[in-house]
């Protein structure tokens, strides 16, 4: 039934626009062929016709940097559906891609994500809309994560440079006058921090994969690969893996890593109370912080995450989005218009910065006195974003995921989680989630480098 | 003998009057029967047939036959879920049970004062959405801030962890205890309410006194009750899944993928996106559920019977 559907409204669009048809300048996505660039007529011709476009995203007031597009462009309209955060809002974006039908025009989604919709060739490549040209705008990781290859699959919104966010008075009791450089004195000053104060010197969320996999970015540990095609490479039980495991086994072991579950109740209340002495955390927590640990204020400061070589500088990623366009839109110029203008335009991207609070991947903002020399009284006026756009340079440039990311996730869950808490051997369950996901991977067909 | 007549008389020529009668018969149970086919057999058949392909990322669609079955009778966390529902069948509705035969039984005594306000008290949780109910739990369960963890330890307990994947089940146990035992009670309470007075008037006169009554006469008459609870149970404790499906959130360490059938299908659905295999994971959870039922049913029904030949 889909398909006749479908073909009757063909046979009906193609009957409306046939003069279009005939002169190749229909707005209906088959008439633009991928990897032929889009001109600069048709872009004006499609933003000038009356089009509606919907727009699936969590970001908060989102509407106001869409009140700017549409004030540039007053012919397209654009709904904004919030159909729920993470999880929710991809099972419901899957379900309407395998539907056929109610799949939006533009989506946002998060960098990890972005392979398993490749994979099922849900997403427009913007290469033809002219996204090529905005590459050098992006600082350079957050581009490749959008652009592993030669096609462009979204627009970067947000990025997550990881730091050290750190309480200054409970290690200044402990000692410790210096944020640690290294990863080595970051447990010893676990064990100072632990014995004079009873404090952790952080938490390790036992379940949290994106932290754990931000570590392992850090230490050049690449433990996901995938080609576009067929074929992953799984290898999350490296050597390199496996000595960043042992680190935070040893830690944990002496008690001087707390391994609560985070994100709930007693986690908040655990950093507001000064039970964890700090968050190794993304360029997205320090604003997250602020509202959660109030009373603290003017007691934290930012660093750089401590390194394992000393005089090494730097950084993983943990989090961030993109705004994607479906390959079902059927006006997939001004959706592509739209995914730009958010992410690229000058006033909309300082905007997602400073009202938002999403943490540029843009380098207009990243520049930007406004921005960057802003001084944060929680942090006793210290400038943060400008110490995380000096981090967010340090990230590591490579960095894949497999296409199946939510399986990826869950297994972590099952395997490192449930060993994390019990404060047992990450190594050894970094082996059993290695063979969860090769086995997963074989069963649905990948070839398994 | 006339009524006799003239029923056979319908069945061999029926007359308009019993045909216009069948009519608005058929015709009053059409709404139902739309909306059971179209809800339950058709989704039902629709779930069977896609249990019968597999899906992969990579090759698309194809027919398996009974491929998925197979995998689930050698899957472990099938068996895990299944044996850890199994569990909270035999250990969590015998107590939830017989704590509401307890209240029911003094509820109808009569000697429990203000029993129409305690009556309310006890259903009061059943009338508490489960999804509240688990939030409501796991704040209480709280190892840093919950006030249970924090009466412990103010009388020297040390702090107890309800949430620790040793103790999750009995936490859940509990949870589910609190919510269900009002509506089981009032059922119970129902049946109480409608067995004849005369009985308890013979029994005074045998010189029975109230536990006896209540163990020879109340209990017996309202055994039809009994088992309807518990018909409800089992397939309530095989369908868990807000409980588990909410505490994750609480203590994801603690609650596995697979914690009990239906929610490992939900899982494997959509967060593996195993569709077909977890169909038919809930097909056998269906299966599951039909035999014990019907088991519980049969062993009543014998034991029944038994006794009638007993008192023959």
């Amino acid at each position: 039934m889909r398909n006749t559907r479908r073909a009757a409204a063909s046979v009906l669009g193609s009957a409306a626009v046939l003069g279009l048809v005939l002169t190749g300048c229909s707005p209906s996505a088959s008439d633009a062929p991928s990897g032929e660039a889009v001109t600069q007529d048709q872009i004006d011709e499609a933003m000038t016709t009356p089009t509606e476009l919907t727009f699936w995203t969590w970001v908060p007031d989102i509407e106001d940097e869409v009140k700017l597009f549409e004030e540039k462009y007053p012919d397209i309209s654009v709904t904004v559906e919030n159909v729920g955060q993470g999880l929710p809002h991809y099972q419901k974006l899957r379900s309407a891609i395998e539907a056929g039908e109610g799949a939006p025009d533009v989506a946002q989604i998060e960098y990890q994500y972005i392979p398993s919709f490749v994979l099922g060739e849900s997403l427009l490549d913007l290469t033809p809309y002219g996204a090529d040209d905005l590459s050098g705008d992006y600082v350079e990781w957050a581009w490749n994560q959008v652009s592993p290859g030669e096609q462009v699959w979204a627009i970067p919104q947000d990025v997550g440079p990881m730091g050290n966010l750190y309480r200054e008075d409970i290690l200044a009791q402990a000692g410790i006058t210096e944020p640690p450089a290294t990863w080595e004195e970051y447990a010893t000053a676990a064990e100072a921090v632990k014995t004079s104060t009873g404090s952790y010197i952080s938490n390790l969320g036992a379940t949290q994969a994106g932290q754990m996999i931000g570590f392992f970015w850090q230490a050049g540990v690449k433990p996901f690969g995938y080609d576009g095609a067929e074929t992953v490479t799984i290898d999350v039980n490296s050597d390199g893996a496996k000595e960043v495991a042992d680190y935070w086994t040893d830690l944990i072991q002496r008690d001087l890593i707390s391994t609560d579950v985070d994100f709930n109740d007693a986690w908040y209340q655990g950093l507001a109370s000064g039970k964890y002495a700090g968050w190794l955390t993304a360029a997205w927590g320090p604003v997250f912080l602020q509202g959660t640990a109030e009373g603290t204020s003017g007691l934290w400061r930012a660093a750089p995450l401590p390194q394992w070589e000393a005089g090494q500088n730097v950084s993983g990623n943990w989090g961030g989005s993109a705004d994607a366009v479906l390959a079902s839109s059927e006006n997939p110029i001004a959706a592509a218009m739209l995914a730009q203008f958010i992410n690229h335009d000058e006033e909309s991207a300082m905007q997602l910065a400073t009202q938002q609070f999403l943490y540029p991947p843009q380098t207009s903002v990243l520049e930007d006195p406004a921005f960057v020399d802003q001084g944060s009284e929680f942090y006793g006026g210290q400038q943060v974003n400008k110490l995380f756009a000096e981090i967010s340079d340090t990230v590591d440039t490579d960095f894949e995921w497999l296409p199946f990311m939510d399986y990826v996730y869950s297994s972590y869950e099952e395997t490192l989680g449930t060993v994390i808490a019990d404060r047992g051997d990450i190594s050894a369950a970094l082996d059993t989630w290695q063979d969860q996901l090769v086995s997963y991977a074989e069963a649905q067909g990948f070839t398994v480098q | 003998m006339s009524t006799t007549q003239t029923r056979a008389g319908a069945t061999r020529r029926p007359s308009t009057a019993t045909r216009r009668q069948h009519r608005a018969a058929y015709l009053f149970v059409l709404p139902f029967f739309v909306v059971f086919v179209a809800m339950l057999v058709v989704p039902l058949v629709y779930s069977g047939y896609l249990s019968l392909f597999e899906r992969r990322l990579i090759g698309g669609e194809s027919f398996v036959g009974l491929a998925n079955y197979l995998r689930a009778f050698g899957d472990p966390n099938f068996w895990g879920g299944l044996g850890r529902v199994a569990t909270f069948l035999v250990v969590q509705v015998p107590i939830m049970l017989g704590l509401a035969l307890f209240f029911a039984l003094a509820l109808d005594s009569g000697r429990a004062r203000g029993s129409r306000s305690a009556r309310l008290l006890i259903f009061m949780p059943y009338a508490v959405p489960a999804v509240i109910a688990t939030l409501m739990w796991g704040y209480l369960y709280g190892p840093d801030f919950g006030p249970l963890a924090q009466i412990a330890r103010a009388v020297g307990l040390g702090t107890p962890d309800f949430l620790s994947p040793q103790s999750i089940l009995g936490s859940m146990m509990n949870i589910v205890t609190w919510e269900f035992v009002g509506y089981n009670m009032i059922i119970m309470y129902a049946a109480l309410r409608a067995i004849p007075a005369e009985l308890y008037e013979a029994a005074e006169i045998d010189g029975a006194g109230q536990f006896r009554t209540a163990w020879s006469i109340k209990i017996p008459a309202i055994r039809p009750a009994i088992i309807l609870t518990v018909i409800f149970s089992v397939i309530g404790s095989f369908q868990l899944f807000n409980e588990p499906s909410l505490l994750n959130a609480v203590a994801p360490d603690a609650i596995s993928n697979s914690f009990t059938p239906n929610y490992y299908a939900y899982n494997l659905a959509f967060i593996n996106q195993e569709l077909n295999y977890a169909s038919a994971i809930a097909f056998l959870l269906g299966l599951v559920i039909a035999v014990v039922s019907y088991v519980v049913q049969l062993g009543e029904q014998r034991r029944e019977r038994r006794e009638r030949k007993g008192m023959a």
